[in-house]
């Protein structure tokens, strides 16, 4: 799952060298909340899942638990 | 104006949205033209507005059945790649006193004036804010800014899509996004033409530049709202009614 998230945020981010693990943090990568919002539609697309946006997500660890919560 | 920029315009069939999807279009725009039940005169926009050399296709969608926004969504991304420029325009009236109004009527109203307008805007918006300057017009009326009795679904639906403009505004600006509320006053379609003579020339009176508007009057607005000249307005609600509410 973690790959899958990385290499969609690589996309989203165009930059191939990207390093993503789990304590990444959304601040980190320089995801405002729009842009959260638009990657969660991209990940929603790709992996065919609906995700629930109750809780406030803030590191990719913690967004791969929602998904997989959610499948 | 919008060389090579795609437009998707809801009710544009008849009237105003048919008016501004042709300006659009004549100005270099590719057209998505949404209608729910016109369908011949919606082909008929599709066919005039290709005539300018671009591309255009009807969609049959409620504007107030969320699903079948999101469907219609996919199928215009498929058919043009991206949108550029959303026109919510679709709207119809109910009109009655607050005292006779039945629940069917205004619930009917806010869907398609209002639910419509969160709709395409939902739908469509992940992709405008991929477009370099991204637009969304939306068609509001002096009943929303001003009240009008026997209006009071129709008034509240107009005045809910100015507030929502402003939201949206505020949201996608970070994007190079604008959104924008025109307010019509009377302008000559076939949902004024319904009202009994006698309102209309009372209308007229009342305006002081003495003549209902036409459905140009609103495009042209449109057309530069959605043009590179206005990338520093944004939140606005103008109104087009010859002076009607000075
Ligand atoms: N005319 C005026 O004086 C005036 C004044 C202020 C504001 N406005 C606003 O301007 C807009 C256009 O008005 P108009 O005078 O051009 O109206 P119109 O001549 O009655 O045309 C309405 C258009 O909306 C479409 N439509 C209606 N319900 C729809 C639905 N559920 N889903 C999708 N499309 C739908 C119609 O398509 P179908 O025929 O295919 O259903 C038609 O193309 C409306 O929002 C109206 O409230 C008009």
């Amino acid at each position: 799952m973690l790959e899958k998230i990385a290499k969609i945020l690589r996309e989203y981010k165009d930059d191939e060298t990207l390093q993503i693990s789990e304590s990444t943090t959304f601040e980190e990568l320089k995801l405002d909340s729009l842009d959260t919002a638009e990657l969660i539609m991209n990940i929603e697309e790709e992996l065919d899942v609906t995700i629930d946006l109750d809780e406030a997500i803030k590191t990719v660890g913690e967004l791969i638990k929602v998904i997989e919560k959610s499948q | 104006m919008l060389k090579g920029k795609t437009a998707v315009i809801t009710g544009a069939s008849r009237g105003i949205g048919k008016e501004i999807a042709l300006k659009f279009a004549q100005n270099g725009a590719n057209v998505a033209i949404i209608y729910s039940g016109s369908k011949d005169e919606a082909e008929k926009t599709a066919q005039l507005a290709s005539g300018y050399g671009v591309k255009a296709i009807a969609y049959c969608a409620n504007c107030a059945d969320f699903n079948r926004v999101k469907e219609v969504t996919k199928e215009i991304i498929n058919d043009f790649s991206g949108v550029d420029i959303l026109v919510n325009n679709a709207g119809i009236t109910k009109d009655g006193l607050l005292l006779t109004m039945s629940e069917a009527d205004f619930d009917a109203v806010v869907g398609v004036n209002l639910k419509g307008v969160f709709n395409f805007t939902k739908h469509l918006s992940r992709y405008i804010i991929k477009s370099a300057g991204g637009r969304i017009i939306n068609i509001s009326s002096v009943s929303g800014t001003n009240g009008n009795a026997g209006q009071a679904n129709y008034s509240a639906s107009k005045a809910g899509v100015i507030g929502f403009s402003k939201t949206v505004a505020k949201e996608l600006a970070g994007r190079g996004v604008t959104v924008n509320v025109i307010a019509p006053g009377f302008i000559e379609t076939d949902m004024t033409a319904k009202l009994p003579p006698s309102a209309l020339e009372g209308a007229v009176s009342a305006i002081p530049l003495k003549r209902l508007g036409k459905t140009s009057d609103v495009a042209d607005l449109a057309l530069f709202l959605a043009s590179g000249a206005a990338s520093y307005i944004t939140g606005e609600c103008i109104r087009v009614d010859g002076g009607m509410c000075i």
